[in-house]
């Protein structure tokens, strides 16, 4: 078994782009699904009548079925009912309906996590909601759901790997992509691997040296 | 419409059910492999030999960095150029989803261990018992009951994971499904009965997991 160097070389510019795609993917999922977890936590926080149940309703069914189902149903199934997406399109959305489940329970346990203590002090100067949620619940929960934000940024940067299903051209595509035109099977595997470890493991690395730092810069410990 | 709908539901259902039973079968023996995996690692990790330590660390973080989709492909292409060793799809999936979920029972179990006071193991030690005594009598009774509610949630996973099977060609629930959808266009349908299926699955699991988690936190 001969190792082919120069195709790995010739490859190299395709796969940077294909990083570029899966960072790009991940990092807008990111950022949509942070928004939906945000707005999910303040009707949460506040008991929104009806708006929590829904809440409740989409969090247990977006965690409880698989990434890849809910890819297919956004790109296959709603072109029957007139909603065509492309595969880049369906895959932000499905990651962010997934990932706005995850990180709205990641965000609710933060502020169950904030004394309730802090909460009536708010209230008893006479903070307004908005005030109270800006300056008492967010600042504090935030950094206590911090290594549990990063953990899920994490896990949905290693879920982009799913939207290679419908052709988006992020690594895992690209590394299948290449196996069929050359067959360079084994030369591309190592080249994934390698992306991955480089890109998945310095990230979870990082995390571990976070959760340490915050533990012990926790207020009163 | 409604009626043809649960018609072609009502006339697939064989044909469903078999895809079903490859999804559960495979998702069965993961789980059953995970637990005994996963036991083994958190004893291993807490036995505090160095070099073992070392390798299982190794392993953790592999199965950590590199996503699951990732691991089918590379077994399911590499295992047969490296070890001249062909697997068939569905055994492949079996086994990344068992190593995977080994390492996520296995560092549920290595927190549930680590969890117990130390006078546990300082006074079994104490009374002269051996590792085999000390673990099985003293240690692992205590850290199971700890380590259940989050072991189920990572059965979960593994079930909602085993639809990534259907990529690597197994003839699962999914493709079952899709192959309806190729001779009857019923995509809505079928992907929502898909959807269905595995929250039925999912979710009594999840919930019986929080339940479990809140009555014994508080006990």
């Amino acid at each position: 078994m001969t190792f082919d160097y120069a195709f790995i070389l010739s490859t190299l510019p395709a796969f940077l782009k294909a990083v570029g795609v899966t960072l790009q993917v991940g990092l807008i999922a990111i950022a949509t699904s942070l928004l939906v977890a945000l707005l999910n936590a303040t009707i949460l926080v506040f008991r929104t009548p009806y708006l929590q149940k829904l809440v409740g309703f989409y969090v247990e069914l977006a965690r409880n079925t698989p990434l890849l189902i809910q890819l297919f149903f956004v790109y296959f199934a709603l072109p029957a009912v007139g909603i065509q997406v492309s595969g880049f399109t369906a895959a932000i959305i499905t990651m962010t309906f997934l990932g706005g489940a995850y990180l709205t329970e990641v965000l609710r346990a933060g502020v169950d996590a904030v004394p309730q203590a802090q909460l009536e002090s708010g209230r008893s100067i006479g903070l307004s909601h908005g005030q109270l949620l800006r300056y008492v619940i967010l600042p504090q929960a935030g950094i206590l759901s911090l290594p549990s934000l990063f953990a899920n940024f994490i896990f949905l940067l290693k879920e982009t790997t799913v939207v290679s299903a419908v052709a988006v051209p992020e690594i895992l595509y690209t590394t299948k992509s290449y196996i069929a035109i050359y067959y360079k099977t084994y030369e591309m595997l190592a080249v994934l691997t390698l992306i991955c470890v480089l890109l998945f493991l310095s990230l979870s690395l990082l995390l571990s040296r976070l959760e340490r730092r915050l533990q012990h810069g926790q207020f009163g410990s | 419409m409604a009626s043809s709908g649960l018609e072609l539901l009502w006339i697939s259902l064989p044909q469903l059910a078999k895809g079903a039973g490859q999804t559960l079968s495979i998702s069965f023996l993961s789980i059953a492999i995970s637990t005994v995996g996963g036991v083994l690692y958190g004893v291993l990790r807490t036995l505090n030999v160095t070099w073992l330590n070392a390798i299982l660390r190794i392993y953790l973080e592999l199965f950590r960095a590199i996503p699951v989709l990732v691991w089918l492909y590379l077994l399911f292409f590499g295992l047969p150029i490296f070890f001249g060793l062909s697997l068939p799809s569905f055994w492949c999936a079996v086994l990344v989803l068992s190593l995977w979920g080994a390492s996520e029972v296995g560092e549920v179990a290595r927190g549930a261990l680590h969890s117990l006071p130390r006078g546990q193991r300082e006074a079994g030690l104490s009374i002269g018992l051996n590792a085999a005594q000390l673990y099985g009598y003293v240690l692992l009774p205590q850290a199971l009951k700890r380590m259940t509610p989050p072991t189920i949630n990572v059965y979960t996973r593994i079930i909602k994971t085993s639809s990534l099977a259907v990529l690597i060609g197994v003839v699962d629930v999914i493709k079952v499904g899709q192959q309806i959808i190729e001779r009857t266009y019923e995509s809505v349908l079928i992907y929502g009965a898909l959807f269905l299926f595995f929250f039925f699955i999912c979710y009594p699991l999840s919930a019986a997991s929080r339940v479990l988690e809140r009555r014994w936190t508080q006990a």
